[in-house]
């Protein structure tokens, strides 16, 4: 079965491609693109970054979200091409080979996840919270995922878990001490 | 899904984004945030011949206030930098009341406000909020700029006043020449969904005397509804109940809306009137502490 992004990338005569390079998870990549490819494919099928999920395909649910330039996205919903040159981060950026992010931990120590087809996103739209906000309140996280739907949870235990992974990062950088 | 294929043209000055829409003769379409664009390509409602993506032009992400006190925003500002900013509630409080009601956050970190404008979805937030405050587009083209009043901007859904080798390189925001005094309400079902109805307020104030008074209605009719003429009977008023009472019935009597899965026309009319009660009263109160 070929799939979209075999359609869309296999090379036709007369079909002009770009060459872009952007930076993903900390490595530099360069690869050929036709313009109409979405960056959610890309990274699923180009990079193998299989983290990144596709669900409502339509804006709406945030479970493709991935920190472009530090800031979330929606992956389905952005051209390839126009990452040229910025910086994406995906789940599979979040943690070191021995250590997970506070974030990830947050999720596991709470129970933030039941399915998990959202958590990528949910993940990566608290990270950058955090980042901005380093002490959030339960109202704080509730607004900054309300682009992220989830269907399993009733939410609780994410909010938990953001609040843990918030503690933690406080706690690591002394600030709780 | 995937949208059809197109030409990818990334120009770097504005001028060179419009050389592009002229040579395209009318199949060509700027994108700015994408957030509505891409959707609606992949979706295939839209398939352009070629896309201008203006992201690679810089000096367009501003946002900043006249010596006049007009807001200029700039074709690449996103809706995230207006919410984050720190003036916009002083200098225009009707916007920064709906800048953290479009979409949701994900979508505002990415989309502009001038796309918005420009994509003249009927039931877009920032078309309101414009109209409710005399705003206008300037768009330029090869022979230069021209502004258009957003009355004039929106011909119908989905389609502007722009000529095909035009550019929105702006949207201008006139500030009050007294107090500015406003807000913006929305219904929605969730975060992100379109608006059940949405009214945006915009007073201009003397004191506790109403100088101007300006208001625009979303999703309760097939284009933004332009009630400025409704609630005008508030000027050279104070706000009192009585006054309140009647610019809610004249606004809601203006509004257009049809019965849908969202509620039925007249639950909609109703949440207009209680809207427009609603951030009338709340800014009575604010009146009153602070006098």
């Amino acid at each position: 079965m070929t799939s979209l992004y075999d359609e869309v990338q296999t090379p036709t005569d007369g079909v002009p491609t770009r060459r872009v390079t952007m930076t993903v998870n900390g490595e530099k990549r360069t690869v050929d693109v036709e313009p109409r490819l979405l960056l959610a494919h890309l990274l699923r099928q180009g990079m193998q970054l299989t983290g990144t999920h596709v669900g409502c395909d339509t804006t709406s649910c945030g479970a493709c979200t991935v920190l472009f330039d530090g800031r979330p996205v929606k992956s389905c919903t952005m051209l390839a091409v126009q990452a040229d040159g910025h910086d994406v981060e995906t789940v599979e950026g979040m943690s070191s080979a021995s250590e997970l992010h506070p974030v990830q931990e947050g999720f596991k120590q709470e129970h933030g996840l039941q399915c998990g087809y959202c958590t990528p996103g949910m993940m990566l739209t608290s990270k950058a919270l955090l980042e901005r906000n380093p002490d959030p309140s339960e109202d704080d996280i509730r607004w900054a995922l309300s682009g992220n739907l989830c269907r399993c949870t009733g939410y609780q235990n994410i909010v938990k878990s953001v609040l843990w992974a918030a503690e933690k990062m406080r706690a690591e950088r002394g600030e709780d001490a | 899904m995937y949208p059809n294929r197109f030409d990818y043209e990334s120009p770097t000055t504005v001028e060179e984004a419009i050389a592009i829409l002229d040579r395209s003769g009318g199949e060509a379409k700027v994108l700015s945030g994408g957030q509505s664009l891409i959707p609606m390509l992949k979706l295939r409602f839209a398939a352009p011949a070629t896309i201008v993506d203006i992201n690679n032009i810089p000096g367009l992400d501003y946002h900043h206030v006249d010596d006049e006190g007009n807001l200029h925003i700039g074709a690449l500002c996103r809706h995230v930098d207006l919410e984050e900013s720190t003036t916009l509630a002083d200098t225009h409080p009707t916007l920064a009341a709906a800048a953290e009601l479009v979409a949701d956050p994900i979508v505002r970190t990415r989309g502009t406000f001038v796309g918005s404008v420009c994509h003249a979805d009927p039931q877009g937030d920032w078309a309101a909020t414009m109209l409710a405050q005399g705003g206008y587009v300037v768009a330029q083209g090869p022979n230069g700029r021209r502004r258009i009043d957003m009355g004039d901007f929106v011909l119908g859904p989905f389609v502007t006043a722009l000529a095909y080798n035009e550019m929105a390189v702006e949207a201008v925001i006139p500030g009050a020449s007294g107090t500015p005094r406003g807000s913006y309400l929305k219904l929605e079902r969730r975060v992100g969904d379109f608006a059940t109805a949405s009214v945006a307020v915009s007073l201009d104030m003397d004191g506790d005397v109403i100088r101007k008074a300006g208001c625009a209605l979303a999703g309760v009719g097939g284009r933004t509804i332009d009630a400025n003429d409704a609630i005008s009977c508030l000027v050279g008023k104070t706000l009192t109940e009585d006054s309140i009472d009647q610019a809610s019935d004249a606004v809601a009597a203006v509004a257009e809306p049809r019965t849908d899965h969202r509620g039925s026309d007249a639950y909609k009319r109703h949440i207009v009137q209680t809207f427009v009660k609603r951030i009338l009263t709340n800014l009575a109160r604010t009146e009153q502490k602070a006098a």
